[in-house]
């Protein structure tokens, strides 16, 4: 069976520069502006949210005893899961050498910065003092007190600000090239647009925007000049750093886990976790990845890089980990019955028929159900069908965050101690901000960097093959 | 006055360039590159590029961050302020190990792209390739070979010749600018 083409209509490397270069280099389009407007506004909740709750404390977030961890750790892992899918599709899929990911790697780790600049403000402030956020880093305050190293809270720490920081570095290294093409069409693409400009202001804003573009681009490029000598270890540093985020993508939402397993409580306290998280994770940024691709691809007339066999790819994905999460549900019942622990037994059952049933049953069908579809064909190639499940598979890991969190607190050994905890307004509010702020960036990226890493693309191409007039 | 800095070799496919960049090598320069706009596959090997010396910066990094999550874990924790949790003791190598394991792919991380930076002497904002009048093709479709001046081989006449010799789309001297004073 002959490999089906990453690239389709045989596109060459002149093509595919201009198309993704072309994103960033031509005039703003008036929806980026309408979505840019709402997503500052959509932000805007976040931030009042955070005010208030800086100004009052962190009861404005419905958090009492016995739940004292309510939706802001759920926010958190279900951020930091979605962003665990840029990470699996720069790394360990290029470890695998699975040659479509370079058509969505870019945008992909652009969403795992993103995701991680929004999970962190959870943690952050819900320690209530922000301003003592310092003390969970190791550096000597003035109590003369360090941070406890057996703390699983502060291994996440340590995980999280790495996970952000190995991320953001890898982006940066791929970026490098792409950006250096960007600064070499500067002058070529300030010469059409002013020669388009009518009016004198018009040509003083191109002037302005190309000394802009001239040092964002050509200060970030460092001075890249595609010499072979540069390649050879560019590549090299490549597949390294792809090595180290693959164990640390692994170890970040394991760590995410430890926050839960460490500690004795019915429901958590489960050496499954580990695993399962980290297949949940992969599964809810997938979701998401398709959530953002899916109109991105149709806006910018994307086809012929992101082609149906991209989605037919990320939707097996989907399937793959939604089934191990689905499995991972059976397995938590499974030992909670084996187990014979009356309170461990106890917790699964109210998960699945007590007062959290509603939230229990969304995400069954939300994550075990839903990707079921993407066995098909006919259902992978409704691409309006694949962003609806990909839109429930989002809502469903949310819920899985919040059912393992909540139910668990809310029931836990003793019935004098429970309680029924809703959100508040301010939760709502906060959470729904950080879609904003995501938003926001994730519009700022597509507008200033190359949306698709296309040096890679052009490296995977069958173009780019130096036998390829001897091939028989 | 402007200084020769090389002589430049244009071409238009991948199996040209690769052709050409395995001549100039057989024909014995030493100082040359080829340029191109994404890495091709076999080009080490034709231009007899030896294995990147970027793991020994990862390593030197992951090992000092391995170390340093391990010493701080010790220092704050059992040395400098000994601290009582439930009566365990103050050290042990297994608690640290999530704040050692992130601390190694940190600093490894920092020393790969470091690394990256440090063999290929960037960043380099002027470099006399950049002179080339269609050098924004370089990073777009096209490829080129460039043997330096300063190569023992070189000479302006007989290089031009070799390179003309592959027929490549055009051959251009390369001068550079910045030496002149």
């Amino acid at each position: 069976m002959p490999r089906r083409p990453i690239i389709e209509n045989g596109r060459n490397f002149a093509w595919i520069t201009q198309k993704v270069c072309g994103i960033v280099e031509g005039r703003t389009p008036q929806w980026w502006w309408v979505a840019f407007v709402i997503s500052c506004m959509v932000s805007s909740f976040t931030l009042m949210g955070l005010v208030y709750l800086v100004s009052t404390g962190t009861g404005v977030w419905g958090l009492r005893s016995p739940v004292m961890w309510g939706w802001a750790i759920v926010n958190f892992v279900f951020w930091i899961g979605i962003g665990h899918a840029g990470t699996l599709i720069s790394a360990i899929l290029c470890l695998l050498r699975q040659k479509w990911r370079t058509s969505i790697n870019r945008a992909a780790e652009a969403m795992t910065i993103f995701a991680v600049v929004c999970a962190g403000i959870f943690p952050l402030f819900h320690v209530g003092r922000v301003w003592f956020g310092w003390w969970l880093l190791p550096i000597p305050n003035s109590n003369a007190i360090w941070p406890n190293f057996r703390s699983p809270l502060e291994w996440d720490v340590f995980a999280v600000s790495t996970y952000g920081t190995v991320s953001l570095l890898f982006w940066y290294m791929g970026l490098i090239p792409d950006l250096a093409t960007l600064r070499d069409r500067t002058r070529m693409v300030f010469e059409k647009r002013v020669a388009e400009a009518k009016t004198g202001f018009a040509v003083g804003f191109e002037k302005a925007y190309f000394v802009f573009r001239k040092y964002f681009y050509g200060i970030l490029a460092m001075g890249w000049r595609g010499s072979n000598r540069h390649w050879s270890n560019y590549e090299m540093a490549y597949l390294l750093l792809a090595g180290l985020a693959t164990p640390l993508v692994l170890s970040v939402h394991t760590v995410v886990s430890f926050d839960f397993a460490v500690a004795n409580l019915p429901g958590w306290h489960t050496t499954i976790f580990p695993p399962y998280f980290v297949a949940g994770a992969i599964f809810s940024g997938f979701g998401m990845v398709l959530t953002l691709m899916l109109p991105l691809r149709a806006l910018f007339g994307l086809q012929d890089l992101i082609t149906q066999y991209h989605i037919d790819c990320m939707c097996k994905i989907c399937l793959a980990t939604g089934s191990m999460v689905g499995y991972a549900y059976a397995m938590e019942f499974f030992i909670a019955w084996y187990g014979a622990n009356p309170y461990e037994g106890f917790a699964f059952v109210n998960r699945a028929f007590g007062q959290y049933a509603w939230a229990y049953w969304i995400m069954i069908s939300c994550n075990v159900i839903t990707p079921q579809f993407f066995w098909f064909k006919w259902a992978r190639k409704n691409l309006m069908l694949v962003w609806i499940l990909s839109c429930f598979i989002n809502v469903g890991m949310w819920f899985e965050r919040f059912v393992i969190t909540v139910s668990s607190l809310a029931n836990d050994f003793m019935p004098s101690n429970w309680d029924y905890y809703s959100p508040t307004v301010v939760d709502i509010f906060t959470f729904f901000g950080t879609f904003g702020l995501f938003g926001v960036l994730f519009l700022l990226f597509i507008r200033f960097l190359p949306l698709l890493a296309f040096a890679e693309i052009k490296a995977n191409s069958p173009d780019a093959d130096v036998h390829r007039d001897s091939h028989h | 006055m402007s200084k020769t800095y090389g002589i430049l070799a244009l071409f238009d496919t991948p199996p040209a360039i690769y052709e050409a960049a395995k001549s100039v090598r057989k024909a014995g320069y030493t100082k040359w590159d080829v340029i191109t706009p994404c890495p091709l596959h076999g080009m080490d090997g034709a231009m007899g590029i030896t294995r990147s010396k970027v793991p020994i910066f990862t390593f030197i990094g992951g090992f000092i961050g391995f170390w340093v999550g391990m010493f701080i874990a010790w220092y704050m924790g059992a040395y400098d302020y000994p601290l009582i949790v439930n009566g365990m003791p103050y050290f042990s190598p297994i608690f640290p190990f999530p704040v050692a394991y992130e601390m190694t792919i940190l600093l490894a991380a920092f020393g790969t792209l470091g690394g990256m930076f440090v063999t290929n002497r960037l960043p380099m904002h002027y470099h006399p390739v950049m002179n080339y009048d269609r050098f924004e093709r370089l990073t777009d479709d096209k490829f080129a070979v460039i043997i330096e001046a300063e190569d023992a081989l070189f000479d302006m006449q007989k290089t031009r010749e070799f390179l003309e010799s592959f027929g490549p789309a055009e051959v251009t001297v390369i001068t550079d600018e910045e030496e002149a004073e």
